[in-house]
């Protein structure tokens, strides 16, 4: 389990006089689920920017299988690896359900500047996107445009995006928030696919304690910005820390 | 090969198709369908401004970035063409260096701006262009031994392409076969030509990412695609494309003035003729423009019939006077931006 992929070494951001994210030190390493968790406003979100580059750090490093990504621009980090399903739905709203899928797969194989030829003609890039989307059972509204999706059917579609990105490190933000419970299963399975693949770096921010359970390798807590407990999931739900500290409530509700 | 033509992009509405291919029809057989100066001259005004505007919806409708200097890289392949003919004297190497020195530093310039501005908000970018547009218009109006100041630059082109050149001894459709019909058949195949291009650029992967930009590029860069590049690479494409059509108007014209490719209101113009033709649809530029330009060279006489036909009636005849024809102008965009807000191509692609 020693094979780190990523790492973070005293990443910090303030924010005027709040620091959101306070000197984190911490690696994930390949085939494993690691799941975040910690209070409203503890800087889970905001760690994720840091890690994907949506947020330039104020202090510290992200080293990416070795190399120091913390100058790199947000998809310089997506081209090494780093892929990233948000919190929000964040989708290209007026295109279709497919076109959004295969701009994922397009940005992969660097086919972005491919200026005089016709986009519907690189049928490699249809057929991976098409894939993609009945992994998460969405094949059948290809063709809809992504404002008319419900939101459930949006949420898959974000992780789908992420899916078909195939990076080195899957990071998802609360990807079932606001999915209705029949809906919810068809992306822990596919987050279970990943696990189970036993190659994949994972990292999860959720809140749902029973889905932590099942899937999460090893749980880090963040409370006001700082690192609080790292470790199996038994040990970390035990610890005093994370009991008096704000687990406590989360756990009698389960 | 039809549809490969134009880049698989199908107008998606029966009526649509049919304006399209009635515009088309009209422009190529514009000489022999409606002989005389003034028609064929707004023929190819017709032609140009469906370029200028196409390469303007690059940049606005697929791109979703505003840019006010529009006119500057058009005015800049006029000028290029205009100055090379004087330099370098008549000719068609000359008309060949000014167009493409004129497009070169069109892409140069844009290429400068862009990378300066289109880093931060995209309504940085707009006032950035804003701003050197408006110094450009000074500087030509001011340096006028150089650019003929307000009073413009008149020229002579290579004989080929003027009446004074005849290629056929009969008329053909009661039309004379000289230059000028060559002139005019230079302007509308430039004008086709790179309208295509400029279809499957935006059916292109580069073109679905621009849409994909211009829809979210919070997200476009958290794909993997790096916003800064495709935007400013659209700018100077754009640009390019702008300046080619300024060299096609000033081989049609022989004249090129601040007026004519360079003021502020050929910038508005352009802008709705996008709006109304409908943003984001290449045959939006297509109809914005025809019926533009047209509206601009013809509705005087429209009204001047409207007046004569009403001159009993008390009142009428006053409102549609032929020096009111701004007024109508202006009351007709009221009208096509309320009723169709996504423009008339917008409006007939979801009816169909």
């Amino acid at each position: 389990m020693a094979n780190t992929v990523l790492e973070t070494r005293d990443l910090t951001v303030r924010f005027g006089g709040h620091v959101a994210v306070n000197n984190v030190t911490c690696s994930f390493n390949a085939g494993e689920l690691t799941a975040i968790v910690g209070p409203n406003g503890a800087g889970k979100t905001t760690y994720f920017n840091l890690i994907s580059g949506q947020i330039p750090a104020s202090g510290g490093t992200v080293h990416l299988n070795g190399r120091d990504i913390t100058r790199d621009a947000v998809s310089v980090r997506t081209h090494l690896g780093i892929g990233r399903a948000f919190q929000l739905t964040n989708l290209f709203p007026n295109l279709s359900v497919l076109e959004n899928v295969r701009l994922v797969i397009q940005a992969k194989l660097n086919k972005g500047f491919n200026l005089f030829s016709m986009a519907d003609s690189h049928t490699d890039i249809s057929l991976a996107a098409e894939a993609a989307l009945k992994r998460v059972n969405l094949q059948d509204l290809a063709a809809q445009l992504v404002s008319e999706l419900s939101h459930g059917n949006q949420r898959k579609l974000e992780v789908a995006l992420l899916i078909a990105l195939e990076p080195t490190v899957y990071m998802f933000d609360e990807p079932t928030a606001g999915m209705s419970v029949d809906e919810a299963p068809v992306v822990l399975d596919l987050i279970e696919e990943l696990k189970d693949d036993k190659t994949r770096t994972v990292l999860l921010v959720e809140h749902k304690m029973d889905v932590i359970r099942t899937l999460a390798d090893r749980i880090i807590v963040l409370h006001n910005g700082a690192l609080a407990a790292d470790g199996v999931p038994a040990e970390v739900m035990a610890s005093d820390v994370v009991q008096e500290a704000y687990m406590g409530k989360a756990l009698e509700d389960v | 090969m039809l549809v490969k033509l134009i880049s698989g992009d199908r107008p998606r509405s029966l009526i649509l198709g049919l304006v399209l291919l009635a515009i088309l029809v009209a422009l190529a057989f514009a000489p022999f369908l409606f002989p005389g100066t003034r028609s064929v001259d707004t023929a190819a005004r017709v032609c140009i401004f469906i370029l200028l505007v196409a390469s303007y919806d690059l940049m606005l409708g697929y791109g979703g970035i505003v840019s006010f200097a529009h006119t500057m890289f058009f005015g800049m392949g006029a000028y290029g063409v205009a100055l090379a003919s004087i330099h370098m004297g008549r000719g068609f190497d000359a008309l060949l260096v000014g167009s493409v020195v004129g497009a070169l530093a069109a892409a140069a310039l844009a290429l400068v701006i862009g990378l300066f501005s289109l880093r931060v908000r995209a309504i940085f970018f707009a006032m950035i262009t804003l701003a050197v547009a408006s110094a450009v218009a000074v500087l030509v109006s001011q340096l006028s031994g150089i650019t003929g100041g307000e009073d413009g630059l008149s020229y002579k082109i290579p004989r080929a392409l003027t009446s004074a050149a005849k290629y056929a001894d009969e008329k053909v459709l009661g039309v004379r076969i000289n230059g000028k019909l060559m002139n005019y058949y230079l302007v509308f195949f430039g004008s086709l030509i790179l309208f295509l291009l400029l279809l499957r650029l935006v059916n292109s992967p580069f073109g679905r990412v621009l849409q994909a930009i211009r829809e979210n590029d919070f997200r476009a860069e958290a794909i993997g695609y790096r916003v800064i590049y495709y935007r400013v690479t659209a700018t100077c494409l754009s640009a390019v494309v702008a300046a080619l059509a300024g060299s096609l108007f000033a081989i049609w014209l022989r004249y090129v003035g601040p007026d004519t490719t360079l003021s502020f209101e050929i910038m508005i113009d352009i802008l709705l003729m996008v709006v109304i033709g409908g943003m984001g649809t290449m045959y939006g530029a297509v109809i914005g423009a025809t019926l533009f330009v047209v509206a601009q060279n013809y509705l005087q006489n429209l009204l001047g019939a409207a007046e004569e036909a009403l001159v009993d009636l008390p009142v009428l005849p006053l409102l549609l006077n032929p020096d009111r024809w701004l007024l109508w102008l202006g009351v007709l965009f009221v009208l096509s931006v309320y009723f169709f807000p996504t423009g008339i191509v917008g409006r007939l692609r979801r009816r169909g």
